[in-house]
């Protein structure tokens, strides 16, 4: 019976703190935020990347092309851009939390 | 007597009919609908959309040029592909993958050959503007990397030559296609860092490379091409920092008034003012955002001007007398491109995230019109069909 209650307990608060988790994700990125970030990636990052990220003048963005660069890694290029060549920073634009955000969305394939 | 009568009648009918099926194509036009890959056939006497043409692929950074004849639009998409579109039938005509990674495109002076530069592979093309049959190519091998190169800028120029520049290489080469299936290429090295677009003037004479790496402009005098490349405005930037640019400026687009030309300052906030024949600076404007086209109304009495990221809801009228920003007009979300109608009583501008175009009236600034699109950028008149270098 103890043992139990105990399950349930940490069964709740494993919930909890996911909700809390997640409620915190939404908080800081909001369903209209992430859609004005899809369009932004889509057509801003498009006019130089392509907009299905085939590539263009930049290159290409798709996964299979990051050559396993991690989430840190993609939004560091996007915040501080790549200096001598035109990748912009786009750090007075974008948050932290945006840029990772769009780093995981090209790791995983723009849905 | 009757038979004659009847005749008459029946011919006169027959005229009728004819009339009303054929169609001049001098008000027609076509607007880029990105995302879907179709184009919307419009005509600018009344202000409507004719018909849609889908089916052309990733029309991200598309263009197009036109057949002599005003008849046929050769469309130019990212993905490699070039189409043959009939604004008449509203179709289709031919369409190839010519490339993997494509820009843009231009058709030759006697109208029978088509050239699109390449990223992927970087280089130009050619086709036979009526079947698009492959005739030559001109891969872009830089003279100091030995590496294919980017080519942006591409242009038509008189006696059958197309110019183009060199993005990653940094030069400007000339092609001369008397015999299509032999170019002849003059090459220019150095002419500074990461040209990203490139410009002839109306008459045809001199082509113009802006510079990303750099600020600077780069110019060939197609008349004495002998006389090489000349650096102009250098240090345009004082040494100050530049902005971060959003999206790259173009000079397709360009505005010239009298001796002046109007070019968008890279990563500033600015319009240069430049006189054509010193290529002197002669003054700078102070715009809303960093510029992407400066594009003269046909009579050269206004500039209108689009704004890169985060800017791009507005674009502001530069009165070409007194260099002051005259009226500044806020279509909407992301105003991607505009082009005026032939003698410029009209300006068409796309307004991508509203998916919409707006007409407005040139005199008044007030929006007559507006049609809807499904993320519209650019916006090519068939009068491009007349003119060097579009």
């Amino acid at each position: 019976m103890f043992e139990v209650r105990r399950r349930l307990l940490s069964a709740a608060l494993i919930l909890s703190t996911g909700l809390i988790a997640a409620g915190i994700a939404q908080a800081e990125l909001s369903p209209i935020r992430t859609g004005e970030l899809l369009i932004l990636v889509r057509h801003d990052c498009g006019s130089c990347h392509g907009l299905t990220l085939k590539g263009g003048l930049g290159p290409p963005l798709l996964p299979e092309t990051l050559n396993g660069r991690d989430e840190e890694g993609i939004a560091e290029v996007i915040l501080s851009g790549v200096p001598g060549t035109p990748m912009p920073p786009w750090k007075s634009e974008l948050t932290r939390g945006e840029a990772l955000w769009i780093a995981k969305q090209l790791i995983e394939g723009l849905p | 007597m009757k038979l004659a009568i009847i005749a008459i009648l029946i011919l006169t009918t027959l005229q009728t009919a004819t009339a009303e099926e054929f169609r001049g194509t001098g008000d027609l036009g076509i607007v880029i609908e990105r995302a879907a890959g179709s184009v919307q056939v419009v005509e600018t006497t009344s202000g409507t959309s004719l018909s849609r043409v889908s089916g052309l692929g990733d029309l991200s950074h598309a263009s197009a040029v036109y057949s002599r004849d005003g008849r046929y639009a050769y469309v130019f998409g990212r993905d490699g592909g070039l189409t043959k579109v009939d604004l008449i039938t509203a179709s289709v005509v031919k369409r190839v993958m010519q490339a993997g990674n494509s820009i843009g495109g231009a058709i030759s002076q006697d109208g029978r050959l088509i050239a699109v530069s390449n990223y992927d592979p970087g280089g130009v093309r050619f086709f036979d503007a009526q079947t698009l049959q492959p005739v030559s190519a001109i891969p872009a091998t830089g003279s100091d990397t030995g590496r294919l190169s980017k080519v942006v800028g591409l242009v038509d120029a008189p006696e059958q030559r197309f110019v183009f520049s060199l993005f990653d290489a940094g030069e400007i080469w000339i092609a001369d296609m008397t015999i299509p299936t032999e170019p002849k290429v003059t090459k220019f090295a150095g002419i500074g860092k990461h040209p990203y677009d490139g410009m002839i003037t109306p008459d045809g004479r001199t082509y113009i490379a802006g510079l990303f790496g750099e600020d600077g402009l780069a110019v060939v005098d197609l008349w004495h091409p002998d006389k090489g490349v000349q650096r102009v405005l250098d240090g345009y930037g004082r040494g100050e920092q530049p902005l971060p640019v959003f999206k790259m400026p173009h000079l397709e687009g360009w505005a010239i008034a009298g001796d002046r030309v109007f070019l968008p300052a890279v990563g500033r906030h600015e319009l240069l003012v430049v006189d054509m024949r010193t290529w002197q600076e002669v003054g700078r404007i102070a715009v809303h955002g960093q510029p992407v086209f400066a594009v003269g109304r046909p009579d050269g009495r206004q500039v209108w001007v689009n704004f890169a990221h985060p800017d791009n809801d507005r674009i502001q009228v530069i009165d070409t007398e007194t260099l002051q920003v005259v009226r500044e007009l806020q279509p909407g979300p992301a105003v991607l491109h505009l082009e005026f109608t032939p003698r410029g009583e009209r300006a068409w501008v796309s307004v991508r995230d509203a998916d919409r175009i707006d007409i407005y009236d040139t005199r008044t600034f007030a929006c007559v019109a507006s049609l809807p699109a499904d993320k519209p950028s650019g916006i090519f008149l068939t009068a491009r069909a007349q003119r060097t270098g579009q």
